[in-house]
């Protein structure tokens, strides 16, 4: 009966397998390529179109300076870009800070039991959560019941609600990827906690932190819903005050009191306009908008490039 | 955290602060439909005042835009159909009393492709058998409609069900507001339907006058015979003059009276959207500007304050200077 095991044995051809293998190897890795092409693909035409559209316009330098109009082609998104940017910086402002101390809270502070389970549970909800949710629940509270308006201030809080639960992840994602080396030979040496976080576990995670923000943040730029649902404005001939100003204390607040508008608006407008020449503005719009977004993402990549090499 | 309360705190602040350097702003609202109007008068009078008034316009819809104005929060709302009963109580629980003047009129198109060459009118009873509820999966071919059209499905796209645009052409067609059939390409965007026709030979749709007149080489308006009438194709003139309808409606402004009577830069702005020389801008954006009696019997309203609305409800094929000289009610 030995002869079964022998012809197993000697049955095997290695080579074969080996051949079958990189086979294999071979097309997932073009199956890849494949895939990665028509993601690039997809976004390069998507781009190149609305360029080429908008090209008219975009290689107008009024277009950047000047406000919206009945025209199509004197309609300029100057106030829609210093809202988006307006917006943004109170987006960050609120939700970075928030979202890095409630992601370290979870992952370093917080004891294990049902109430921090709820929690977790509850902000990996949150970020599955519709966007015009948060619209709706920012003007029931924010405009109606605390009487804000419609201001650049709520808009840049409900799109911090909106992207607070990818901050709070991602920040415990960078946290959980530092080994625990680092934090036992701190507190080796004597350091208290918090010691140990700022010196040690933040900088460390720093670079996870920072891409998870601007991946937040890039996902804010391009919301239309929660900020139509608040009553953002459509057409606004003049810009929120400058937060610098000549007198003392040089810096005014007035702007986030200001009613606004942002680009995606602007171009929701345009769009549905019967004028053929708003395709055109609202092409360009696209443009400008897609470009801040990768500008956004590349000083992302800067930081963290940065931050890798310190 | 200490840095975030701090920071806080100065946000509050900054809150309380609020108001001290704001310029005088009139603040606009309402219907996409009225938008361009809103829009275009807001450019202009922006202009005419810079620096001393300004005009916000938002984009809420006609619904949204009277939730706001009932709660008094904009001066003035653009609608495309006449404030309903429910929202009239509202403004009356809010204590927001208002002035309904129209601006403007717009016909609705009926179009067809151009390679549609079966077409030369239609009725508004064989419209009505196209678009009542019953018609829903009935009522699926042209030969169905009139006897020697050809054998060739119908399809059918209209504006989506939420707009005024969609209410009114009902009440008009069918006889009823907001009934109709429930199986035709519908879509808030009116390009989108403008696209579907363009490129379906056996389409037949509706909407606004303007997207009819910016795609003349794409589409083909179907000239429209009611009671018995001649057939009347829709244009500026057609419209303006009363002669096509029952697809003709008028869109309002209505305009809170308290802040007119308390906002001079208010009333300045209502009064600039009647100016002769401003019916040019409405013109300009694709609809029916008003003719001489009409703009005199909405500047009388405005004059005398004139607080309430002279509809009941959608009316259909109405005269204009007539509802104005109603008797309105609040």
């Amino acid at each position: 009966m030995n002869t079964l095991s022998e012809n197993v044995l000697s049955g095997i051809d290695y080579a074969s397998i080996s051949r079958k293998n990189r086979s294999r190897d071979i097309i997932f890795a073009s199956l890849g390529i494949f895939v990665l092409f028509i993601a690039i693909t997809t976004l390069v035409a998507l781009f190149l179109d609305l360029a080429m559209r908008g090209a008219p316009r975009l290689a107008d330098p009024d277009f950047y300076t000047s406000f919206p109009s009945r025209r199509p082609l004197d309609a300029g998104i100057l106030s829609a870009w210093v809202g988006t940017i307006m917006v943004m910086v109170v987006t960050a402002v609120v939700a970075v800070p928030l979202g890095v101390a409630a992601g370290l809270y979870l992952e370093e502070y917080a004891k294990k039991n049902w109430f921090t389970d709820v929690i977790e549970i509850n902000v990996s909800n949150l970020a599955g959560v519709p966007s015009i949710v948060y619209g709706l629940l920012a003007l029931g509270l924010f405009v109606q019941t605390f009487g804000m308006g419609e201001t650049v201030l709520v808009a840049g809080l409900v799109l911090a609600l909106l992207i607070l639960p990818i901050i709070i992840v991602s920040t415990r994602e960078a946290i959980r990827s530092i080994p625990s080396e680092l934090r036992e030979a701190a507190y080796g040496l004597g350091a208290n906690q918090w010691q140990t976080m700022s010196m040690y576990i933040i900088p460390a995670a720093k670079p996870g932190i920072i891409t998870g923000a601007i991946v937040g943040l890039s996902r804010a730029i391009g919301e239309t819903a929660p900020i139509i649902t608040i009553g953002a404005l459509s057409f606004i001939a003049f810009l929120p005050q400058s937060p610098i100003t000549g007198d003392f204390p040089f810096i005014s607040f007035e702007w986030l009191n200001s009613g606004f508008t942002v680009m995606p608006i602007q171009m929701f407008g345009w769009v549905s306009r019967p004028q053929a020449d708003f395709q055109i503005t609202a092409a360009a719009a696209g443009v400008v908008l897609i470009i801040m977004t990768l500008a956004m993402n590349a000083l992302a990549i800067y930081i963290r490039y940065r931050a890798r090499k310190s | 955290m200490k840095k975030h309360l701090m920071f806080g705190a100065v946000l509050a602040g900054s809150l309380v602060a609020q108001n001290a350097a704001a310029v005088d702003t009139v603040q606009v609202d309402g219907s996409s439909t009225v938008f361009p109007i809103s829009e275009a008068m807001a450019e202009e009078f922006g202009n005419a005042n810079r620096g001393e008034i300004r005009v916000t316009v938002g984009l809420s819809g006609t619904g949204g835009g009277f939730k706001k104005f009932c709660r008094g929060e904009t001066d003035i709302t653009g609608a495309s159909r006449p404030i309903r009963p429910g929202e009239l109580e509202e403004c009356k629980k809010n204590g927001v009393e208002f002035l309904e003047l129209p601006v403007a009129m717009d016909a609705l198109s009926v179009v067809v492709n151009p390679q549609n060459d079966w077409v030369d009118h239609l009725t508004v009873e064989e419209l009505k058998k196209v678009w009542e509820p019953e018609a829903q999966g009935e009522i699926t071919n042209w030969s169905q409609v009139r006897d020697g059209f050809p054998d060739r499905p119908l399809n059918l796209f209209g504006a989506g069900t939420d707009s005024g645009t969609y209410d009114y052409f009902t009440a008009a067609i069918v006889g009823e507001e907001h009934s109709s059939r429930g199986d035709f390409t519908a879509s808030e965007d009116d390009n989108v339907l403008v696209m579907g026709v363009a490129n379906d030979q056996n389409a037949l749709g509706f909407f606004g006058l303007a997207y009819y007149l910016e795609n003349t080489d794409k589409l083909k308006a179907v000239p429209i015979s009611w009671k018995g009438s001649e057939p009347v194709e829709p244009s500026k003139q057609t419209a303006g003059d009363g002669e096509y309808q029952p697809l003709t409606r008028p869109l309002y402004f209505y305009a809170n009276k308290a802040s007119i009577e308390e906002k001079d830069y208010v009333e300045k702005f209502t009064e600039f959207l009647f100016q002769e020389e401003n019916a040019e801008l409405v013109s300009e954006v694709g609809y029916v500007p008003l003719g001489a009696k009409v703009r005199e019997a909405a500047l009388r309203v405005l004059a005398d304050r004139e607080v309430g609305t002279a509809y009941e409800g959608s009316e259909v094929g109405v005269d204009v200077v007539e509802t104005l000289n109603r008797k309105k009610h609040y």
